[in-house]
């Protein structure tokens, strides 16, 4: 550690509260919502504009205090570790939805089709079903559907998103050498592969509810499908929204060969995107 | 950054009054605000306790009709684990961890503002519950469905809540770990850190683990009941307990969240007072990190009574008894640390001691507890009730109390009444006993947890149950008067505070300046 420097410890800020009120009001009012009320989405509409203001605010406050040179390494040390360890955290979110797959798949089907010490369950309960992979459980929930095979379109989304990890690559080893051209190029290919990956995703969703049947309702293989690749879907459309925010500054004229922490966090949670990605191209289409 | 000079980053004119409190990035500002919210939440949560204790004074339904009851049940439980014990650790953590390592702050200053103010809100969507129609939840903390999914216009306030509670967590977790990584004062090694930063940097991994876990979970149960997926229904190729299965592996870490500080804590207060150095120091920080390891290997012990393959079984029963060997270090090394020590019986070590006493037990009744056959007759019975009520209440508890009577004179600069605070302390250790000794009986006996009636058969040892309980809660009325008093003035306290403190937090005067460490100590 080089502790020739003094500590760095910043000054207050009203932007955690904003942050706080703000999400009070979006969980009130999508409550509310959910509850049936009236009013509740006009509350949970302010809640969220409330959140984005505090985003952008806090953001640019800190994009502020670090372009006026306020941070010193030990700061950036703590904003890496901090971004370290808040996408293990997200890792552990997407873990329990892999879990709850890879449950289904593995004991729960079986068992409600008699495996092991089940038979009876099976006799008593749904004496007529047969396990199987996919599937909408013992009472076929949302009817017949077909799924989205790993062929076609998702081995193109693999394509397009570990091809936005080169890209994004290519724009690291950029900004490293100074060359802001290229960092820049590198990103606005990131962000058009991104956007390419949300749309071809938006396409498989509407041709999935169209065409084949393949609902959030359709029983637990439509819960695993959706709540994964929606989630990852949400978070791809966070990396694409830091990665353009990345790309202005860059076209700014911010960061220098040495110091570009907002760059290499906006890459990692790329690259974490992406690595979820292989994960669900594995685990949900293929096998 | 190396051109600013000192007086650049500090002193930029404070906001007064109130303002200061909601924009402050201080760790002492935003440790003392998680620690009194965490008192209030600690009597509305107790106070949910006794009215659970007063209909169970007496067999037959007395004050509240059996709804009420299980809203108690499951608010009781969510404010105690959410509201008060874990705040209270991290408001413990945010006022001595910088002190302890040599920081100036905490290393995410702002964030740590923020990971606070969330909390007031979350716990205002959960306790608004009270009063929609329909009442609160009333599932069990646990939130197992199909129950839960029952719950009326209470359900997404408890979900949202809880996805508060865990972005919270999940931040402040974040910053303590970068601060302990990063910001310890120059020649402060790990294997130097005072052993109650070594148990919040263990305790903050599990968070980060553990609690987005729980969000999925509850995200699961949202979307099972308001989007029609069928994460949890058989009838759609899910299951039930496979909420158990993600709810636990969540749930037991979180248990060792609630203890792990509170081993710190012990490791801290009983070497100061027998006037010895801690005997064991390397085995009590294995011994910590084997218990956070085991405790993602464990979790199905929580749900043996619901059906699982013998293999499954023989195996959560085999790791779960495993947690005992370091426990058993730790104990042991507690104990060997007094003998022959020049002790002193103080408020805080009077806490300390009760802690190893009475947290033991709890420790030997999860023993019983965690043998498979033996639990099938346990399970859900006020068996089960005494054994988390030990580990938590003269457990986590009687540590968070003792580490506010250590640490108070440092925060405040005066000290406490020592007369006042041994009285606390007796009548706590008593009443405490009194409440969950004999609920060890009548849960052998047969008695099920969570319902507000009983047979007659039980009767005496619920009423001697329930006076323990109103006891106890009131004997904390003098804990908050002795907190508020000292807070007021009293005998100035010095430096060092106690005859035996070693550590950084005991060479910064009392009550700790606003900005302590502003320059890196140097620590030999």
């Amino acid at each position: 550690m080089d502790h020739s420097e003094r500590y760095y410890v910043p000054h207050g800020s009203y932007w955690p509260i904003v942050g706080a009120v703000g999400l009070f009001l979006m969980m009130l009012g999508v409550s509310a919502w959910l509850n049936g009320s009236s009013l509740a989405g006009w509350v949970a509409w302010i809640g969220i504009a409330v959140v984005l203001v505090m985003i952008v605010g806090w953001f640019a406050t800190v994009i502020d205090e670090s372009e006026a040179g306020m941070y010193n390494a030990q700061v950036d040390r703590s904003f890496r570790m901090g971004m370290t360890w808040f996408i293990i955290s997200e890792v552990m979110f997407f873990a329990a939805f892999f879990g709850a797959l890879f449950y289904a798949r593995q004991l729960a089907i079986p068992w409600l089709g008699g495996e092991g010490n089940n038979f009876f369950t099976h006799l008593l309960l749904y004496p007529g079903y047969e396990a199987a992979w996919p599937t909408g459980g013992p009472e076929a929930w949302g009817g017949d559907f077909r799924i989205m095979g790993a062929g076609g379109l998702p081995a193109i989304n693999t394509a397009i998103l570990l091809t936005s990890g080169v890209t994004i690559t290519i724009a690291h080893h950029a900004i490293k050498e100074g060359n802001r051209a290229l960092t820049s190029w590198g990103l606005f290919a990131t962000i058009v592969l991104g956007v390419v990956f949300l749309f071809l995703q938006a396409y498989e969703y509407v041709h999935a509810y169209q065409d084949l049947n393949l609902r959030l309702t359709s029983g637990i293989y439509g819960s695993t499908f959706f709540m994964l690749t929606g989630f990852h879907g949400m978070h791809v459309t966070l990396g694409v929204i830091m990665l353009i925010v990345i790309w202005i500054r860059v076209l700014k004229g911010h960061f220098t060969p040495r110091q570009h922490f907002g760059f290499e966090g906006v890459a990692w949670y790329w690259h974490f995107v992406d690595v979820v990605w292989l994960g669900l191209y594995i685990f949900v289409y293929w096998l | 950054m190396s051109t600013a000079t000192h007086a650049d980053h500090h002193d930029h004119g404070h906001p007064t009054g109130f303002m200061r409190w909601l924009t402050t990035t201080n760790h002492k500002d935003i440790g003392t605000m998680y620690l009194v919210f965490s008192l209030v939440m600690f009597f509305v949560g107790g106070a949910m306790a006794l009215v659970i204790r007063a209909e169970l004074f007496q067999p037959g339904l007395q004050f509240v009709d059996p709804g009420f009851f299980n809203q108690m049940t499951t608010m009781h439980a969510l404010i105690m684990i959410f509201g008060a014990v874990m705040p209270a650790f991290v408001g413990l953590a945010n006022w001595m961890v910088p002190l302890q390592i040599g920081a100036p702050d905490m290393a995410l200053p702002r964030l740590n503002n923020w990971s606070f103010w969330i909390l007031p809100f979350a716990f205002s969507l959960l306790l608004l519950t009270l009063f929609l129609p329909g009442g609160a939840p009333a599932s069990g903390w646990t939130m197992y469905p199909p129950l839960v999914l029952q719950t009326g216009n209470a359900f997404p306030f408890l979900i949202f809540s809880i996805h508060l509670m865990g972005l919270s967590s999940i931040m402040g977790a974040i910053n303590i770990i970068v601060t302990i990584m990063n910001m310890r004062a120059p020649g402060m090694g790990l294997l130097k850190m005072p052993l109650f930063t070594w148990s919040w940097l263990i305790t903050a991994y599990l968070l980060i683990l553990v609690m987005p876990v729980l969000a999925g979970a509850v995200t699961m149960l949202l979307t099972d009941k308001y989007f029609g997926t069928a994460f949890f229904t058989a009838a759609g190729g899910g299951d039930p307990v496979m909420f158990q299965h993600i709810f636990w592996f969540f749930g037991h870490p979180e248990v060792y969240i609630m203890i792990l500080p509170a081993f710190g804590i012990i490791s801290e207060i009983i070497p100061t007072f027998a006037r010895k150095p801690l005997f064991g120091y390397s085995a009590m920080v294995y011994a910590t990190a084997s218990i956070a390891f085991l405790s993602f290997i464990v979790w199905a012990h929580h749900m043996f009574t619901v059906g699982m393959p013998l293999a499954g079984q023989l195996f959560f029963m085999f790791t779960t008894m495993l947690i005992a060997v370091p426990t058993g270090v730790k104990v042991f090394n507690w104990v060997a640390t007094m003998w022959r020590g020049a002790m002193t019986f103080e408020t805080p070590m009077l806490f300390a001691l009760a802690f190893v006493f009475l947290f033991t037990i709890g420790g030997f009744s999860g023993l019983m507890l965690a043998i498979v056959p033996a639990d099938l007759q346990y399970h859900d019975s006020y068996f089960v009730v005494a054994h988390f009520h030990y580990v938590l209440v003269p457990g986590a508890v009687f540590a968070i109390m003792a580490a506010v009577y250590y640490w108070l004179p440092k925060w405040t600069g005066n000290m406490y009444d020592e007369k006042m605070g041994k009285i606390h302390f007796w009548l706590s250790a008593i009443s405490v006993n009194l409440t969950f000794f004999p609920m060890h009986f009548v849960g052998l006996a047969g008695m099920p947890r969570r319902i507000p009636d009983y047979a007659t058969q039980f009767a005496e040892f619920n009423a001697i149950a329930t006076v323990g309980a109103f006891l106890f809660g009131f004997s904390q009325l003098m804990f908050a008067w002795n907190i508020y008093r000292c807070a007021k003035g009293g005998k100035k306290a010095t430096a060092e505070v106690w005859e035996g403190s070693h550590g950084l937090e005991w060479t910064v005067p009392s009550p700790a300046p606003h900005h302590t460490f502003d320059t890196p100590p140097v620590v030999k």
